[in-house]
């Protein structure tokens, strides 16, 4: 950090090129079993193929990445140090994150008008809806997760099992009993809290990784039984068939005897009226789930929530119980995601347990975390991006997912912290200012 | 009798892979604190690395079985080590120093894009290996069952103990294997007494690698299927075997891969093959109840 270190640090061509050289050899290494040699099966047996030119034009791209991107890091890094020479690093870091916090709220504010008139404008295009309302799901799956992870501190690598314990929930109840979507949304949120209390009871001595294992074989345990519980579930065929929500009582469906919402408003039928209301359903309820953390967060369960994150044996030193602040945490966490979860159901009209293996919540634990942890604003930008870059890469689709991958790596090494790492602390010293400090 | 021994065998074989998996968990996070996801794929890469080695070998004609496992063996262990490295360097390295979550993030991201970077360059089809060890030594038989100890478990189970038994020499009596262990009790000390932690460190991440190559190896000799899924499904459970044994303990490792072998092969034999993951992840959680730190691993002391 010192200034003096810049002085005669830039490295010569030479260790440049051997430092690439280097680069060059371990992208050799790498390359020879995996892009150099393949084996194809032929007739049961399997032949092995080389690949020497591809495996030369992968050596080659790496040699010269790597020295492209050294020399961009050493200017980028001798710019920065004769900017900072000139003013106090900490001024300026304070400045900007009290300038960060009114950009936010501003971005916050311009992402909901966004959200909100978006439907009109692209009314036409069914794809564009089903995206958004997708981004709008993962959305929500991160601020339920949020609450977990984000702000009681808690690693939840098994938040999948409550979106599934939610979609279950709705579909048994709408197929079995002809519950409807309205009546079984809070009910399946119920039964999905029910469901973290009973995760959060046997986690209440672990701490950090063991957290982290018991809640992934958890989310395992729910997947497993989906499978094998054919009389309830349904096995991996799932369950189909799975009720639409109407429009309060009124069906999305061609005229016909029954009022449907098309007819009652005077509208011509059209497919896309269901989407548009089921896009603005989760608009709705990720806005509720938004409002209702922002409120917790003010309550003493909230404050209690960022405290335990912060210290737990001070939490204990200072009376509190910390049994009902992890219980809470898990239970609200838990029905979130089931209210996602009902949701999923109602839009997919059928589930499978496909739909909630690890990876799912893997991608949601990400989101919470490429957003910056405890950012509502950071979860809508990062599931943006995690649901964008395979969206976008669906025309060259066996990359989507390697892309996916790389760019989980690349955000997070980018920004350690999130994609807003900065956040606005909960409690203030009245007329203390972040920039006074 | 005959059965439960059979199941015995079974478990102890599968017990013996996982551990080696394990142990790639256990030192990693006791170095640098990290529950590396990308290792369960990293042994995916090594049993890859096995199927073309086999291949190749069996194309230039090469019919000696033991040769042709020593080669393979040589050339998985430095091939996936390389992969060990390249993964710390890449993916961990810069996050060294940032929050914890950080660079289990990235490690899902690493353990996505192994994933599908195997599946892209060497297909997503089962890759067939034709079985090379064949045989074995009829142990017990009663009422018509006959308990079988194959050559290839005998292979798994022997590789594992001479492995376990270098290891142990290596983390306990060598100088690599002390300052290994220096830099899991206090790294900035371990620096400050002139000993490259990041040299150290890449070297675990390197043995981890080579451990779960000899691993991945094995499995493809013994099942004789490999696809580009096997990685996260082994990586989960040694993850498992790692923390019911205490992670950051390696004997502990190997016992929670045993014994989850154990538990797996027993619940699909006598109760149901379908639930045998239910099994394997409800006992990791009463064990945790009751001894939150695993079974060999030290209770945390929390100074304040």
């Amino acid at each position: 950090m010192s200034p003096l270190v810049s002085v005669g640090d830039a490295p010569t061509l030479a260790e440049r090129g051997r430092d690439a050289a280097g680069m060059a050899l371990v992208a050799l290494l790498l390359g020879i079993p995996m892009i150099g040699l393949s084996t194809v099966d032929q007739g049961g047996a399997l032949r092995v193929l080389t690949r020497w030119p591809l495996l030369g034009v992968f050596v080659a791209v790496a040699f010269c990445g790597r020295l492209l991107l050294r020399y961009a890091l050493d200017l980028l890094k001798s710019r920065r140090q004769k900017r900072d020479r000139g003013r106090s690093a900490g001024a300026a870091a304070t400045q900007a994150a009290w300038h960060g916090g009114r950009v936010i709220d501003a971005v916050g504010w311009l992402a909901f008008a966004v959200a909100l008139v978006l439907p009109f404008v692209f009314a036409d295009n069914r794809y564009f809806i089903d995206v958004a309302t997708t981004v709008l799901i993962y959305v929500m799956l991160g601020w339920g997760l949020n609450v977990v992870v984000g702000l009681a501190g808690l690693l939840d690598l098994g938040h999948a099992a409550f979106y599934a314990v939610g979609a279950y929930a709705y579909a048994l109840l709408a197929t079995q009993l002809g519950w409807s979507f309205w009546a079984a949304l809070p009910v399946a949120g119920l039964v999905a809290a029910v469901f973290g209390l009973a995760l959060g009871w046997p986690c209440l001595r672990l701490r950090g990784d063991y957290l982290a294992i018991v809640t992934l074989g958890f989310g395992e345990i729910i997947r497993v039984v989906l499978v094998n519980w054919t009389e309830l579930s349904g096995g991996p065929n799932g369950i189909s068939s799975i009720p639409r929500p109407s429009f309060f009582g009124l069906p999305f469906a061609p005229p016909g005897d029954a009022p449907t919402f098309a007819a009652s408003f005077g509208l011509e039928f059209s497919p896309m009226h269901r989407l548009i209301f089921l896009y603005y359903v989760i608009l709705a309820l990720s806005l509720l789930t938004n409002a209702l953390v922002a409120r917790l967060r003010r309550l003493p369960v909230g404050r209690a929530w960022e405290a335990m994150r912060e210290d737990e044996i001070a939490c204990r030193a200072l009376g509190m119980n910390v049994t009902n602040v992890k219980l809470s945490a898990f239970a609200l966490g838990a029905m979130l995601g089931g209210v996602a979860g009902v949701f999923f159901a109602a839009r997919q009209g059928f589930i499978s347990p496909e739909s909630f293996t690890f990876n799912e919540s893997a991608i949601i634990l990400s989101i919470v975390v490429l957003g910056g942890m405890g950012s509502q604003l950071g979860v809508v930008l990062a599931s943006l991006v995690l649901v964008l870059i395979p969206e976008i890469g669906r025309d060259f689709s066996e990359y989507r997912m390697l892309l996916f991958g790389a760019a989980m790596i690349l955000i997070m090494i980018w920004r350690p912290g999130g994609i807003l790492a900065h956040r606005e602390p909960t409690l203030r010293f009245r007329g203390l200012r972040t920039e006074d400090r | 009798m005959a059965l439960a021994l059979q199941q015995l065998i079974n478990g102890l074989t599968l017990g013996a892979v996982y551990g080696l998996i394990a142990i790639g968990y256990t030192m990693v996070y006791g170095i640098i604190g990290m529950i590396n996801f990308a290792h369960g794929d990293i042994y995916m890469v090594g049993a890859f690395i096995a199927v073309t080695g086999f291949t190749l070998l069996a194309a230039f004609g090469v019919g000696s079985v033991p040769f042709a496992l020593l080669v393979v063996l040589a050339v998985a262990v430095l091939f996936t080590s390389v992969y060990g490295w390249a993964v710390e360097r890449l993916a961990y390295r810069p996050l060294r120093g940032s929050t914890r979550l950080a660079p289990l993030i990235s490690a899902i991201g690493m353990s996505i894009f192994l994933q599908n970077m195997v599946q892209l360059t060497q297909g997503a089809r089962v890759k067939p290996v034709p079985p090379m060890i064949t045989g074995g030594v009829d142990l017990l038989t009663i009422d018509g069952f006959t308990a079988r100890l194959s050559y290839s478990q005998v292979l798994i189970v022997l590789v594992t103990v001479v492995l376990l038994a270098a290891f142990t020499w290596l983390i306990t009596r060598t100088s690599f294997g002390r300052q290994q262990r220096a830099c899991e009790q206090d790294r900035t000390m371990t620096a400050l007494l002139g000993i490259d932690v990041d040299r150290t460190i890449s070297l675990t991440f390197m043995l981890g690698a080579a451990l779960a190559a000899v691993a991945g190896v094995l499995v493809t000799v013994y099942y004789g299927v490999v696809d580009f899924y096997i990685g996260f499904i082994a990586g989960i459970k040694a993850f498992t075997a790692a923390v019911l044994g205490g992670i950051g303990s390696l004997p502990g490792a190997m016992l929670g891969g045993l014994l989850i072998g154990l538990i797996e092969a027993f619940w699909s034999n006598y109760l149901s093959a379908e639930y045998k993951d239910v099994a394997t992840f409800s006992i990791l959680i009463l064990v945790l109840m009751f001894r939150p730190s695993g079974l060999l691993g030290r209770p945390e002391v929390e100074k304040v």
